[in-house]
Order: C-alpha cells, then structure tokens, then sequence
C-alpha cells in the first residue's frame, strides 16, 4: 500500500496545511482559470508521485451553442500566451481555433496602416469561448473553454456539472455543497468564477478579507458574414479602431470562422455610443458595401476588471483568474494561465495556509498589478493621442513607413503591436515608448504631418 | 491542412533552418512531419523524423551557436515558432515552464545514446 506522501517543499511553511495523498481540491469555475488551475496541479502532481483528487464544478455546457455556453469575452489568445502553451505541450488545433491571425489593422480617421508580425506568421489565435453565438446552426469549431476543460478532464479531473448554492466552513476545512447534492469538505478551494458569475457571491460572505475587483462594463457582439466575406474582406487581420469618439477607449473587430466579433472598451457603454462606431466610415470599409447590422444578433455587456481583488487568499482558499487577478483590457486569459499555474505550484510545493499563498502566489499577482499601472498610463497616453488630430496623423505616418521600410527598427509597430494584441507587459511597452529614438522620429513624424503638403493620409490596401 | 490555423504551412521539401545558420528561435510542430537532417562532407544523413508535438531548435534558446542540423518538410508541415526572447523572459518568471523542453532534451539524448550503442555493436561486430 501507497504511504502517505506530502507534497511540501522546503520553502513552505513547516506548520501549515500540505496537500498529500488522498486530499480533494474543489474548484469553483470551468473557465480557463481553473481548468489551467486543475491541469497543472494534476501534471505536477503526477509528476512527483503524488495522488490528489480535484472537482470541478461548472454548470455550463460548453457543447451548446448561445449564452448558455459562453464566458463572454472578445476571444483572442495573445502571441505569448500561445507560444507558452505550446511550450507546455498544449496544442491549440484548428478545431478550437477558428482563425490564426498575422497581423493587425489600425484604423483611424487619418488613415489604416497594416502591422505585421515579424515572421508573418499565425500567432494570434481567434476563439470562440463557448460552442458559438446564438443562432449558429451548424458547430465546425469547438468551445475553447471546453477544450481546456476537457484537457483538464483527461489529466485525472472530475466535472461535476451542479452549480454550487453553499460554501461553509467546519472543523477548519471549506465544505462545497452542490445543487441538490451534500456537503462535501475540501482541502483546497480554488475560485475561478470570474467577475460575471453569480458564484463570487459564495465567497464574499465568508468573512475572508476578500472583496471582488472593481469592474467596468465592455459591449460584444457577433456579426454573421459567412466565411467568404470574413476571408474577403477581414482576412487574418485583428481589425482595431482608434477614433475620436467620446467615452470610446478602443474598439476591434476579430475575424473568426463565418462570424466577426465587434468588442468595444470604453465609459458607460450604451447604445448611442455603439451605433455611431457601426456608422462610423471606418468600420464601414472593413465590411462589404452593402452590409448592414442585422435585427437579431448575439451580444453581451459583460464585466471586465480594471482592479484587482482585495485578499485573494485565505487559509485553503485561492483566487485565480479574472475574479482575483487579471490583466487590464487585454489577455484575460494570460493571465488566468499565470495566477491558475502560479496557485497550482504554491499549492503542490508550498502548502495552502494563507502564508503560503502570499509567499508564493501573490508575487505573480502583485506583478500583475503593477503591470497594471503603468497600463493605466499607457492606455492614458494612447487617450490622448485618440483625442489630437496632429498626433494621429504623426502615428499613422510613423507606422507606415515603419512597415514600408524592409527590416530596420519598427518602434511604433512594435510598441502598438504590443500595446493592442497584449503580447507583452506594458512596463516594456512603456519603456520602449520612452526610447530616445522612437520619441524623436514620433516628433518629427508629427511635425511633417502638421505641415499642409502633408496632411493627407492614405489607406492601407485591405486583405 | 487548413491556412486559417496557428502557425506557418512549409510545404513537402521547404528547409525550416538550414545547418550552420544562426538561430534565435525554437520551432514547435503543430501537424504533419519534418526531417533532422545533417551534412557530413557530400553526404546527407537523416538523423530522425519529427512529428506533432516534437520541438526543434531549442538549442539556440540555450546558447549562441549556428544551428546543427537542417529541418527540411516532409510533406505539408505546420510549425509554431517560439521567440527566444519570450520563452527566456517566460522561463525567468516560472522555471517550470522549462520542464517539457528539458524532457524533450532528455529523451533525445536517450535516443542518441541508444543510436551510438548500435553503431558501436555494429562496427565491433564488423571487426
């Protein structure tokens, strides 16, 4: 018979609770956050020889397609965070993937520039969260919240499909009680309910110190074109708007199968606000001539955090994902693979006291958060280049002859590349933004563009 | 093999890396089958067949030398490439995500040392 086995390491604390042979793990959440959570903890798990049982409990079935299924985001899975799961060894197939994409277009009033990835090379990937909008009448490509979750499931997880209605505390362990199900203790709670859910409410009220992230509300919706004209007229371009719309931070348009999905971030997003960018010209000319927005279609105002939680650790309890730590505006889903891995190692190696947690988890959340900031200040920077003409033209004119020009440095390219797709921390895209050389050819570039001879700008040929 | 997937489709003979280039990348194969190749003097030897899953390449991400062999398609091929520069600053901020790599490296090195235990047989036979 197996001997009990410990899975602590040195670092952990020596008093605390340990996960070991035979302990259960009940993950609140079948998003990618805790599917990435119960993935790595299996893996690593097995890796050292030790047997925990993790339950998943998630009541959406992410073969359905409609609301049903969906954990509403605008579903692109960023350049590193593609390349890192390919590290892993987790393959994203053309079934889960509905479209590489290689490049992005830069739409503003003064022009659309084309940027391309250096290697021009599908690195971007497009994807539905569930099984596809309302109304999809045949599925070609799968959920990739339910592939992940499947991923999950074959490394030794169980689903249980119940919603969970009570989480108590007894004999100092959590007790996850399932709809229409008993009370069952755990050695490990791990929340990756994300910031939509009616879950987070379990967890405010258990006195853990834990208050959700401050969210702002973000509008999607899925347009039906049919795969000709998405290869026709969207190509395998990321299609993003930086105009001078009031309460309009950013806007992008991803090509994916036979849909396009329309995402806007901004203020108090209402109607008026998303009517005036589908009227805009600009988005205008991505889409056939005779195209128009349809009565009927799928759409969602869902929540997106801009702070994180407060305390999103406790004795035996973990955040991970979007309801603890999250990326600002961009790859959501990176960083859930970050917290989700992060909480894994510390639970495996460390222990699951709260101090174990914060010595070991929160490094990579508190890093998160710092990222954060100096996001906050990119996006302010972005603002204000949205909101001035001269500086739009500047933009548009470096951009282009950066991607005119074969080889050499492409700073602005690079640093918009990074700033939109989310593929690097914003602390290095600020910094390069700071470069000697990008700031004074970005004041030249303005300069000459503030000039009446030069004033025109020019459309990038579209795919 | 579907254009709209991850990656880049080589084509059935396309080099990936050629021998003796510098490199600063390592390749992940997505679909389809790839050749080790390497040249010795005139000569071309096949060293092994890559397919879905295998990496290659991932010495350059370890240090500074010219690529040692050619990675040419055998048949449609669909590569995944990962910058040096992401898979370091990735590994810097969670070592762990080196392990798939070190166990590729690890079984490679298995399957070398059994290739030059049957070469050794071989030619200890011969004499």
């Amino acid at each position: 018979m197996r001997g009990r086995m410990m899975a602590s390491g040195a670092e952990g604390n020596p008093r605390g609770p340990k996960l070991e042979d035979g302990s259960q793990v009940a993950v609140i959440g079948g998003g990618p956050a805790g599917s990435f959570f119960s993935y790595f903890l299996l893996t690593m798990a097995q890796r050292i020889g030790v047997d925990v049982q993790v339950d998943i409990y998630e009541p959406r079935d992410f073969s359905r397609p409609g609301p049903g299924s969906c954990n509403m985001c605008g579903g692109v899975i960023s350049e590193s965070l593609v390349q890192a799961l390919a590290v892993e060894g987790i393959k994203l197939p053309p079934t889960v993937v509905q479209r590489g994409l290689d490049s992005y277009f830069l739409h503003m009033d003064v022009g659309s520039v084309r940027i391309e990835t250096p290697l021009q090379e599908k690195r971007i990937g497009a994807i539905h969260r569930g099984a596809g909008p309302r109304g999809l009448q045949e599925t070609r490509w799968g959920s990739f919240d339910g592939y992940l979750l499947d991923l999950a499931i074959a490394k030794g997880a169980r689903r249980w499909p119940q919603r969970v209605e009570e989480i108590t505390w007894t004999d100092g362990r959590p007790h996850v009680k399932p709809q229409g199900g008993t009370s069952q203790p755990c050695d490990l709670l791990v929340a990756a309910v994300g910031v939509n859910s009616a879950a987070l409410k379990l967890f405010t009220g258990l006195n853990l110190g834990y208050q959700p992230p401050q969210t702002t509300k973000t509008y999607i919706c899925e347009f039906f074109l049919g795969q000709e004209v998405v290869n026709r007229y969207l190509g395998s371009a990321m299609h993003v708007f930086l105009l001078n719309i009031p309460r309009l931070e950013f806007a992008a348009l991803i090509p994916k199968g036979e849909y396009a999905t329309f995402c806007l971030l901004g203020q108090e997003i209402d109607k008026p606000l998303v009517q005036s960018l589908l009227d805009s010209p600009e988005l205008k000319r991505c889409l056939p001539p005779n195209w128009h927005v349809p009565d009927d279609f799928c759409h969602c105002s869902p929540k997106i955090s801009i702070h994180s939680a407060v305390h999103p650790l406790a004795d035996r309890v973990v955040f991970v994902g979007d309801c603890g730590t999250s990326r600002l505006y961009k790859d959501g889903i990176g960083a859930a693979y970050k917290t989700a891995k992060a909480a894994a190692k510390t639970a495996l190696f460390a222990g699951v006291s709260a101090e174990d947690f914060r010595q070991h988890f929160w490094p990579t959340c508190r890093k998160l958060r710092a990222d954060n900031r100096i996001g906050e200040l990119v996006f302010a920077i972005t603002r204000q280049i949205q909101k001035r003409t001269f500086a739009r033209r500047g933009l548009w004119r470096m951009v282009s002859k950066e991607q005119q020009l074969q080889g050499g440095q492409r700073r602005m390219s690079t640093v918009l590349w990074d700033t939109f797709t989310g593929s690097a921390p914003y602390r290095e895209v600020f910094l390069r933004a700071l470069h000697p050389s990008f700031l004074s050819r970005f004041f030249w570039e303005i300069l000459r563009g503030s000039l009446p001879l030069h004033k025109t700008g020019a459309q990038a040929r579209l795919p | 093999m579907t254009t709209e997937a991850l990656g880049k489709i080589y084509h059935d003979g396309d080099v990936i890396v050629r021998q003796g280039e510098m490199g600063d990348c390592m390749f992940v194969i997505q679909e389809g089958v790839a050749e080790v190749l390497q040249r010795k003097e005139d000569k071309e030897y096949c060293l092994a067949l890559l397919s879905e899953g295998d990496c290659f390449g991932e010495m350059a991400l370890f240090e500074k030398e010219v690529r040692s062999a050619t990675v040419r398609a055998r048949g449609e091929v669909r590569v995944l490439t990962v910058d040096k520069k992401t898979f370091l600053r990735r590994v810097h901020e969670d070592p762990s995500l080196a392990f798939s790599v070190l166990q590729k490296m690890s079984h490679r090195i298995r399957d070398l040392n059994a290739a030059l235990n049957k070469a050794l047989g071989r030619r200890s036979s011969l004499r």
